[in-house]
Parts: structure tokens; C-alpha cells; sequence
């Protein structure tokens, strides 16, 4: 089944929140040329934008591996950043430690992993203070 | 009834895009993590956000069009980027109460 499967990725630049969006966007596209349930394709897409802002939010940038098999899209997002303390906390909807200039911005709303969350079937959180972040999205196109 | 119809009917300045989408929805926020779970594919979003960010997330939810209200202006470099993506903004002076109500009526016939 390798010949079915499909790897993609991107580097998460941190230089601004202008081209924060491009690998979802890129991730999009890919599904739609693809032929995924629309309705996937959103879930995948809204998921993995929020990791994707989150890295350049709290981490400086990072770096997304993308996989699509005929069954999943399984969305990494990897960061160097200062990591989660508090990983269940920060799973609550509502609770965000983004700066004022990112809330100034439209996001810093507390959103983020809780949104991941509803989006995705499986999502796992691994993160170590002072070492970086690593956020796996799941999402079945075959439930 | 299509964004531009509409644009017509109340006055909205179409800034970007043809206006071509059909509006099935209406939806009013300007936080964009809450906009991307809640607004729905075909509604018309009103946010007087005017950074890029309002893009992809336009894109994500495929919203129908996005409209500025209460005469916030918007950049050339939004301007652009909307364009390339063929994203329809329009601008209102009305408030995004105002413009909902009206784009309403004016669908639903009252």
C-alpha cells in the first residue's frame, strides 16, 4: 500500500503571521486534488492551521509532516519552543498565554488545542518545558 | 441570492474578488480561532479585522465573502492577497448588526 500513500512537508516560518497558513492551505489543496470528503478536508485543514499558528505564536516556527493514506491524515507538527508546563490546562477552552499583540491580531482567544481537539478522531499532546512541543492530528477518512 | 447581488441592493463596496458566491449564512466575530470552529462554508463573515490572517481563515471555513463594517479600511497588501486567492472583502460604513439585518431582509424577502 506504499504507493498509496502520501508525504508531504513544510517548514513553519516564524518571521510573521503573514504566511502563517500556507502549509495548511498547501495541505488543503493536496486533499481537494485528491478527491477527500470535503468534510475531512475541512477537520484536517482547521486542525492543523491552529497547530500550525501555535507554532509560530509560542515557538518561533517549527516544522509539519504530513501523511495521507487512503485511511488517515496524520498531521505532526514539531516545535523547538519553550513547551507546555501544563498540557491539561492548556487543553482548556478559553485559557491562552498569547501577548497582547497576538490577541490584537484575532487569536490568543484560548481556542487553539480545544479546536484541534473537536476536529481531529485522535490528537496527542507531547511536550517538555525548555525543549519543544509535538502535536500528532488524526483524522480518519475511513471511520 | 450571490454577494454581489447583495453588495448591490445595500450599498457594500465590493474591495476584492467577483462577489460571485452564493450567501447562506450570516456570522459576526472577530476572534479567529472561535470564527474557524463556528462560522459555517457559505456565510457571509463580518469581522473588522483587516490583518492577512483573515484570509486563511476565510479559505478554511470557505466562507462565502468577507465584509468590513463600520468604515475600517483595509491595506493594499490584504487587498492583493485576497485578490490572488479570489476572496471577495466588501466594506460597509453600517455596523455589522446593521449589514446582517439588512442582507437578511433582503434574502429572506420581508
Amino acid at each position: 500500500m506504499s504507493d498509496n500513500v502520501v508525504k508531504l512537508h513544510y517548514d513553519i516560518d516564524a518571521e510573521d503571521f503573514t504566511t502563517a497558513g500556507e502549509a495548511s492551505s498547501g495541505v488543503k489543496k493536496t486533499l481537494t486534488r485528491l478527491g477527500v470528503n470535503p468534510e475531512v478536508i475541512k477537520r484536517v485543514s482547521i486542525a492543523m492551521y491552529e497547530a500550525e499558528i501555535n507554532a509560530v505564536i509560542h515557538a518561533n516556527g517549527g516544522v509539519a509532516d504530513v501523511e495521507i493514506t487512503p485511511e488517515r491524515v496524520t498531521v505532526v507538527i514539531s516545535d523547538r519552543g519553550p513547551g507546555i508546563p501544563n498540557v491539561d490546562k492548556a487543553m482548556t477552552p478559553g485559557w491562552s498565554t498569547a501577548s497582547n499583540t497576538v490577541r490584537e491580531l484575532g487569536f490568543g482567544a484560548g481556542m487553539g488545542l480545544p479546536n484541534m481537539k473537536r476536529y481531529t478522531d485522535e490528537m496527542y499532546v507531547e511536550s517538555e518545558v525548555g525543549v519543544g512541543t509535538k502535536v500528532t492530528l488524526i483524522v480518519n477518512i475511513v471511520s | 441570492m450571490t454577494v454581489k447581488e447583495v453588495a448591490e441592493k445595500l450599498g457594500l463596496k465590493i474591495l476584492t474578488g467577483n462577489g460571485e458566491r452564493e450567501i447562506k449564512g450570516f456570522y459576526a466575530c472577530d476572534l479567529l480561532s472561535w470564527v474557524i470552529s463556528h462560522a459555517r462554508t457559505g456565510d457571509m463573515w463580518l469581522t473588522v479585522m483587516n490583518n492577512i490572517n483573515i484570509l486563511a481563515v476565510a479559505s478554511l471555513v470557505d466562507v462565502s465573502c468577507i465584509v468590513i463594517p463600520e468604515g475600517v479600511e483595509i491595506y493594499e497588501n490584504l487587498a492583493q492577497r485576497a485578490n490572488d486567492k479570489e476572496i471577495t472583502i466588501l466594506s460597509t460604513d453600517m455596523s455589522a448588526a446593521d449589514t446582517i439585518i439588512k442582507a437578511h431582509d433582503l434574502i429572506s424577502g420581508k
